[in-house]
């Protein structure tokens, strides 16, 4: 363990950790985004050159009102709250031995840049083991480090389209409907997260230290399993007429199972019967003739005419209320959730709510914004999220003088040499 | 599987009572090297009975749902109702319990974490539930599409026709998400236990972990009060973008990536052209050219603006959407993709393992099912440790294989 953050029996259970953290975008400043929100203290490390733009979402949409610049992003705000930032000139000399320093005194490494780039400054992976034995040091890129295509580059959508998750979402008949965001991005820096936990439980048991080359396509493909064992076991392929079907479910076999238009402009309710049980239930909340149809009694029934389920379904829902149909289902014990915008589920589901999914930081320049909670709460040392991303820099005086021990003169002259 | 090598979670222990929900988080921690041990029910828990099964004949011992979500894990046979003590036997030595059962229900058998945790003060109990262990709804049933139309996801996946239904994405991502989170939550809780912190409880909701897995959805909301609209095969935006994807000649669908922009880019999509024999007939070969012979950058704001500058983007944009159109997907993923072009194609989950890149990294898994004289190709697992490397080390296990070593 690095020494001169003490754990603390009651506040936050990594607090005893650093990070020198290279992350950007989601896919890897999500990672580091959990660490901090748990207490690690990640050390954002920021290019003054280019003010901090090789993480593009700094000063991209959204934004909270008409102005713009590299601290007004929302999204770049959003990933990076809890985290302290520094500027650092790696063409520089001066630049890299702060960073030889900052590494030193560090238990891990993260970074998400293209394969090659970190070593290209000095920094691959001999070079940090030879700084520090006991590293950790996590790399995240579309493909991975190593193999034929570790000089390809991605971004969300090439990485879902690769992984196969792209292709199983979607309607028949229909091109494939992707998952209309960065899924991927979210579960690539929440699997690197992973990866630096389990390295370190690793850590505390040996006293070694590793390289994780985790490639993001390649978690995502492991978030895909039947039905890769349906073609190796089986020889059936997802790529067949019909299928992906996405809305249906095979694998539990469920009928109905579907989304279903109900009254409103885009208003949908989604419901699935688990078992015969569920049937008869929500048959009691429909209550229409077509429910007693003996050929729906049995789920094998209900699969073989689950057009016609689904069309009667359908009827009965479009002129009734989401919300409606999703609280008379589930008192009655069946599944069943409205599709909630963006609005419902934030601003008025008691859930979410209750959980206190979305805290509000205090950001110097972008004014109080709620961000994305953290949906786990531990019993004796939870997560908190009270510090907004940092200003370019914002910590340089924290992190080198006081973890470093450079003087205020020397941090002036650092940042006239344009070092910082 | 305790005297099985590798992973960074060799040495850990976890008791994981069997569910659905929280299957592929005791997987993953059992693939990173955990000495995982699957309680069932006598009879088996009922995820044996989901299918498909091997050979498309139901069998308890040949759900291939069971087989992928419980690798690498011992298993053992226990009433819990009938058995209390032989459970808390089971939790001698063990650092994690992982269950996803009713909220209230381990607590009517005396077996909840707050039950068994006074002489196991060093115990992390996790608990998955659709809606946190103490939620208004946590008494609701649920399942991964009711989760995932709840909690956002399904909101920004779909088509542009707004006829069509919203899309859950497939594969039971909402269980996974809540599984990720579970996992992560209790790697923090053992890394606070090793510097000297008490177990604790971790509490898990499924619906809350939905909502923070939507990206620009929730922040588009909390920063601007604006709402995204989903589209065909992009991101849902709030204001609709175009069409990106195209077919390959094989009917593959591939994602074209940026278009070019530099005069470099612009004179690899020539040369690429040249090589495929299709200069003469790409309506749009001349116009690329005048893009590779520009001195300067196309920047993104002359597009609309700039009639030469537009014009240009657009013919190499086309341009490589007519050489996908004539070659097989991967191949022209591949190719894109040696020219600096950041294209991708929309591979089907089983295609991925035929990807040369997958199987040099030696992702796929053979596993050996000895029990059935079979060996057959996993997936591979989401990390690749250098040093503890992690891997499937075994089948799921058979119904009470391990009892006698265990119980």
């Amino acid at each position: 363990m690095t020494g001169d953050r003490a754990s603390t029996m009651n506040g936050r259970p990594l607090e005893h950790l650093r990070i020198c953290d290279f992350t950007g975008q989601l896919a890897g400043a999500g990672a580091t985004r959990l660490l901090a929100a748990f207490g690690a203290q990640v050390i954002r490390i920021e290019d003054p050159v280019n003010e901090g733009r090789w993480d593009v979402l700094r000063g991209a949409a959204p934004f909270v009102d008409d102005r713009r610049g590299g601290e007004l992003g929302g999204g770049f705000q959003n990933h990076n709250v809890e985290k302290l930032g520094v500027t650092l000139n790696l063409r520089t000399e001066r630049g890299r031995e702060l960073l030889e320093r900052l590494v030193a005194v560090s238990d891990v490494v993260t970074e998400n840049f293209a394969a090659g780039v970190l070593e290209a400054w000095g920094f691959g992976w001999e070079r940090l083991r030879s700084i520090r034995p006991d590293i950790v040091y996590v790399s995240n890129c579309g493909f991975g480090h190593e193999g034929p295509y570790a000089t390809f580059r991605t971004w969300g959508p090439i990485v879902q389209a690769n992984c196969g998750l792209t292709f199983s979402s979607g309607l028949p008949d229909l091109p494939a409907a992707g998952w209309g965001y960065s899924y991927m991005d979210h579960h690539g820096g929440n699997i690197m997260a992973m990866a630096v936990l389990a390295a370190l439980v690793h850590r505390n048991r040996t006293g070694e230290g590793q390289w994780v080359d985790m490639s993001c396509t390649e978690a995502g493909s492991a978030l895909l399993g039947p039905v890769v064992l349906d073609r190796t076991v089986n020889g059936r392929p997802l790529r067949r007429p019909g299928m992906p079907h996405s809305n249906r479910s095979d694998s539990p076999q469920m009928a109905p199972h579907g989304i279903f238009g109900c009254q409103g402009d885009d208003a949908w309710v989604a419901v699935a019967c688990r078992d015969d049980r569920d049937w008869r239930a929500l048959a009691v909340v429909v209550d229409e003739p077509w429910t007693a149809d003996p050929r729906f009694a049995a789920v094998a029934g209900r699969l073989a005419h689950q057009d016609e389920l689904d069309a009667n379904l359908s009827a009965w829902c479009s002129g009734r209320d989401k919300h409606g149909i999703a609280a008379a289902l589930t008192a009655a014990g069946v599944p069943a959730a409205p599709v909630r915008t963006p609005e419902e589920r934030i601003d008025h589901d008691p859930d979410t709510a209750a959980w206190g999914l979305w805290p509000a930081v205090d950001h110097p320049e972008m004014g109080r914004v709620r961000v994305d909670g953290v949906p786990v709460h531990l019993s004796a040392t939870d997560w908190a999220i009270e510090r907004p991303a940092p200003l370019l820099g914002q910590h340089n005086r924290e992190v080198f003088g006081g973890i470093l021990g450079v003087s205020d003169d020397e941090l002036a002259a650092l940042a006239e040499e344009g070092v910082l | 599987m305790s005297d099985a090598g590798s992973g960074p979670l060799r040495g850990v222990r976890v008791v994981e009572l069997a569910s659905e929900l929280g299957a592929f988080a005791g997987k993953l921690l059992a693939d990173m090297g955990a000495d995982v041990v699957l309680v069932e029910p006598p009879g088996g828990h009922p995820t044996r009975w989901f299918g498909p099964f091997v050979d498309d004949v139901p069998d308890p011992e040949g759900s291939l749902w069971f087989w992928h979500y419980n690798t690498s894990k011992r298993g053992v046979v226990v009433e819990l109702e009938r058995e209390p003590d032989v459970f808390r036997r089971l939790l001698e030595g063990a650092d994690i319990v992982l269950e996803a059962e009713p909220p209230m229900r381990l607590a009517s058998l005396g077996l909840d974490h707050t039950d068994l945790r006074p002489d196991r003060p060093g115990l992390i109990w996790v608990s998955v539930t659709p809606f946190g262990r103490n939620g208004p709804s946590r008494d609701l049933p649920a399942t991964d599409l009711t989760i995932l139309a709840g909690g956002g996801p399904a909101w920004s996946c779909g088509y542009d026709d707004h006829t069509l239904p919203p899309v859950r994405g497939g594969g039971n991502q909402g269980l996974h998400t809540a599984c990720i989170w579970a996992a992560n939550a209790a790697l923090v809780a053992l890394l606070h236990r090793d510097a000297g912190g008490v177990g604790q409880h971790v509490d898990v909701s499924a619906h809350a972990a939905a909502n923070v897995t939507t990206e620009a959805a929730t922040y588009e909301w909390l920063v601007a009060q604006a709402t995204v609209q989903r589209q065909t095969g992009r991101h849902a935006a709030v204001v609709p973008t175009r069409w990106v994807r195209t077919t390959a000649a094989d009917g593959v669908d591939v994602h074209p990536g940026f278009p070019p922009r530099r005069p470099g880019e612009f004179r690899q999509v020539l040369d690429w052209l040249g090589e495929l024999g299709l200069a003469d007939a790409c309506p749009d070969t001349e116009v690329v050219r005048l893009g590779a012979e520009m001195d300067r950058d196309i920047q993104l704001g002359q597009v609309g603006e700039d009639p030469l500058a537009t014009e240009i983007f657009g013919a190499g944009r086309d341009a490589v959407r007519f050489i996908a159109n004539h070659l097989p997907g991967r191949e022209f993923f591949v190719g894109a993709q040696r020219r600096g072009l950041t294209a991708g194609v929309v591979q089907s989950p089983e295609e991925v393992l035929d990807d040369p890149h997958v199987r040099a990294r030696g992702w796929p898994v053979a596993v050996h099912h000895e029990s059935l004289g079979r060996t057959v190709t996993y997936p591979g697992v989401p990390i690749r440790f250098t040093g503890t490397p992690a891997t499937v080390r075994a089948p799921a296990p058979r119904l009470g294989e391990h009892d006698a070593e265990l119980l």
